[in-house]
């Protein structure tokens, strides 16, 4: 099939990275929004945009029955989840091909394994991956259960979860009960669902993920990304390659990786996401986030494949025009986020106007941002303004080019994470390459001068 | 409709790199859709480029949130943040603080959701709670009135 007219079931600049594919692929869009986006940059660059409801994500973007009732009412025979809201919803997939549409996405059988920490986990044993001692907890004796196999420190998931939410890191017996509270209710808000999961925390990891893509028959991987400087959990700068770090302990990754997809028939793009030891490179599958990633523009830029556009060809039907072989990466490329967050209020979400938006321009630097001059942040969604992205031969001369870069980024009327990013490109350690999770405790706190 | 997208990425960098080339400093580019401009910044070592984006069209109506005005009364708990206020820690569980309760400062008296993280909403200052200003579930700004002390 071919797809005319495609549904976009998201907001910000997710939404407007798939309006640029769709529009270089000749597709028509008709973009979904609630009120509060209404105005937003991809609503008035989308061929047509939709009000779906109120502010609020639970009636708007999270509404199943809103969103398929709107993308079969305006004709389209598409929909592309982007990332996070209903993405990885198994409900929604079967909702979708039930109006007629094709899913840009996974088949329904692999969002119901992977969308499930324990399933997932289980199918990647299967494939012969190796996996972190833990598992899922209903009740507050299940999880003290748990806790005498993984001992402290440990990790509470969601287990319905992804992208940092639900998720807490306990250090101590006492801080359980707390953390457990805190970790189901963010749950239940996010995914609706507060089961948690518990699993051992390695103390010196980094966070390695291959990027994977399937058409259900063949799979083959889009190398390598580190994303091991988190806050919270969630990322805030993601580079590919995987830096320092030796070819074999690399390859020996992606192929896991394929491993997995193949032995699951993967269909479409897809990460699966590692802890990797810092020091002895042995690896841990943590899970497949069966979607399109935030930090997919890495991969973009050093395989110089548009991953959007592999996604729809997939859901067309079409099988894998790429091979191994013609992946051929160069050079090395580092996103990072920059959040509405105030990193010195312990990066205390800011929504807001942005009054003036000045982002970096020039060769090798790619903006992917909803937010202009004026630009409004609501408060019902996640923080991401946008991401910046540089690409250079070498991991050194992305690196300096990243630093001039946020030099003269300048975001007016609201607390950004712009100067955590300077500090990060100022230490010495993240100049090295390839710190773990733990890099941004021992961070300096003030920003280099310049 | 197929989205009508006036540059990418690869325009843009296209853009600064011939603006570097030459002696101008800025360039204004104007549609009866857009202004992009694009400017050289910062000077010698430090120079760079910047790209700067004005979007026609009226301005994104915005919610009123509750209790726009920050309060100053050393009674009252106010909002740290904007976001949804919660008096529980999730439905159906009874509420962190009730009218009449003894609290300290770290008495966590409710929740408030923003961009899909819970913040916790701590007392501040030991006392005794004397009313729960903002309804379970209400929109508030930052500064808004939660929770009044004696």
């Amino acid at each position: 099939m071919t797809i005319q007219r495609l549904f976009i079931a998201n907001r910000g600049e997710i939404a407007l990275r798939v309006l640029r594919t769709a529009h270089k692929m000749g597709i028509e869009t008709v973009l979904g929004v609630s009120e509060a986006d209404a105005a937003s940059l991809p609503a008035r660059l989308a061929g047509r945009a939709v009000v779906l409801g109120p502010g609020p994500s639970a009636q708007s973007y999270l509404a199943i029955d809103r969103v398929v009732a709107a993308a079969h009412e305006t004709g389209c025979d598409a929909v592309h989840p982007g990332y996070g809201f209903l993405s990885e919803n198994a409900a929604f997939a079967r909702a979708v091909a039930a109006a007629g549409m094709v899913f840009v996405g996974p088949a329904v059988t692999t969002l119901e394994g992977m969308g499930d920490k324990l399933a997932a986990r289980a199918l990647a044993l299967a494939a012969g991956l190796p996996v972190l001692p833990g598992g899922e907890a209903e009740t507050a004796a299940a999880v003290a259960e748990r806790v005498r196999q993984t001992g402290y420190p440990l990790l509470l998931k969601a287990v319905a979860g992804g992208g940092g939410k639900g998720m807490r890191r306990v250090d101590r017996a006492q801080d359980l009960d707390a953390a457990l509270a805190m970790a189901r209710a963010e749950a239940q808000a996010a995914f609706g669902n507060p089961a948690v999961y518990v699993e051992r925390f390695v103390a010196r990891g980094r966070h390695v993920e291959v990027q994977i893509l399937g058409d259900g028959q063949t799979a083959l991987h889009l190398g390598t990304r580190d994303c091991s400087i988190q806050r919270r959990f969630q990322k805030l700068v993601e580079e590919a390659p995987a830096p320092a770090m030796p070819d074999d302990a690399r390859a020996a990754i992606e192929q896991a990786a394929v491993r997995l997809a193949q032995h699951i028939g993967y269909r479409g793009a897809g990460t699966a996401e590692f802890l990797v030891d810092a020091e002895d490179f042995s690896f841990y599958f943590l899970e497949l986030n069966a979607r399109i990633q935030v930090e997919h523009p890495v991969t973009e830029a050093i395989t110089g494949v548009d991953l959007v556009e592999q996604q729809l060809l997939v859901a067309m039907g079409h099988p894998l025009s790429l091979t191994q072989a013609m992946v051929r990466p160069h050079g090395h490329a580092i996103e990072v986020r920059i959040n509405a967050e105030d990193p010195d209020a312990d990066f205390r979400p800011a929504p807001g106007t942005v009054r003036r938006a000045a982002w970096p321009a020039g060769p090798g630097i790619r903006v992917d941002s909803h937010i202009a001059d004026g630009g409004e942040v609501p408060p019902f969604y996640d923080s991401l303004l946008g991401k910046l992205i540089v690409h250079g031969a070498t991991r050194a001369e992305a690196v300096a080019r990243m630093e001039a870069a946020l030099r003269h980024l300048a975001i007016d009327g609201l607390p950004t994470t712009a100067p955590l990013h300077r500090r990060i490109l100022a230490d010495p350690r993240f100049i090295a390459g390839g710190v773990d999770t733990g890099f941004l405790a021992g961070l300096n706190p003030t920003e280099p001068q310049p | 409709m197929i989205p009508d997208l006036p540059l990418t990425a690869e325009d843009v960098a296209e853009i600064a790199e011939i603006l570097a080339q030459s002696g101008y400093r800025e360039l204004d580019l104007a549609t009866r859709r857009f202004r992009l401009r694009v400017a050289r910044a910062g000077d010698g070592s430090a120079e760079g480029t910047t790209q700067e984006w004005q979007w026609a069209g009226d301005a994104p109506a915005v919610a009123e949130a509750a209790g726009a005005e920050a309060v100053a009364d050393p009674d009252v708990i106010a909002s740290p943040l904007p976001g949804t206020f919660y008096h529980a820690p999730q439905p159906g569980a009874p509420p962190f603080v009730a009218v009449g309760d003894a609290v300290t400062a770290d008495t966590v008296v409710g929740i408030v959701e923003t961009m899909k993280l819970m913040n916790p909403v701590h007392a501040g200052r030991a006392g005794t709670v004397a009313a729960v200003l903002a309804a379970n579930g209400a929109l508030v700004a930052k500064g808004a009135p939660l929770v009044r002390l004696s």
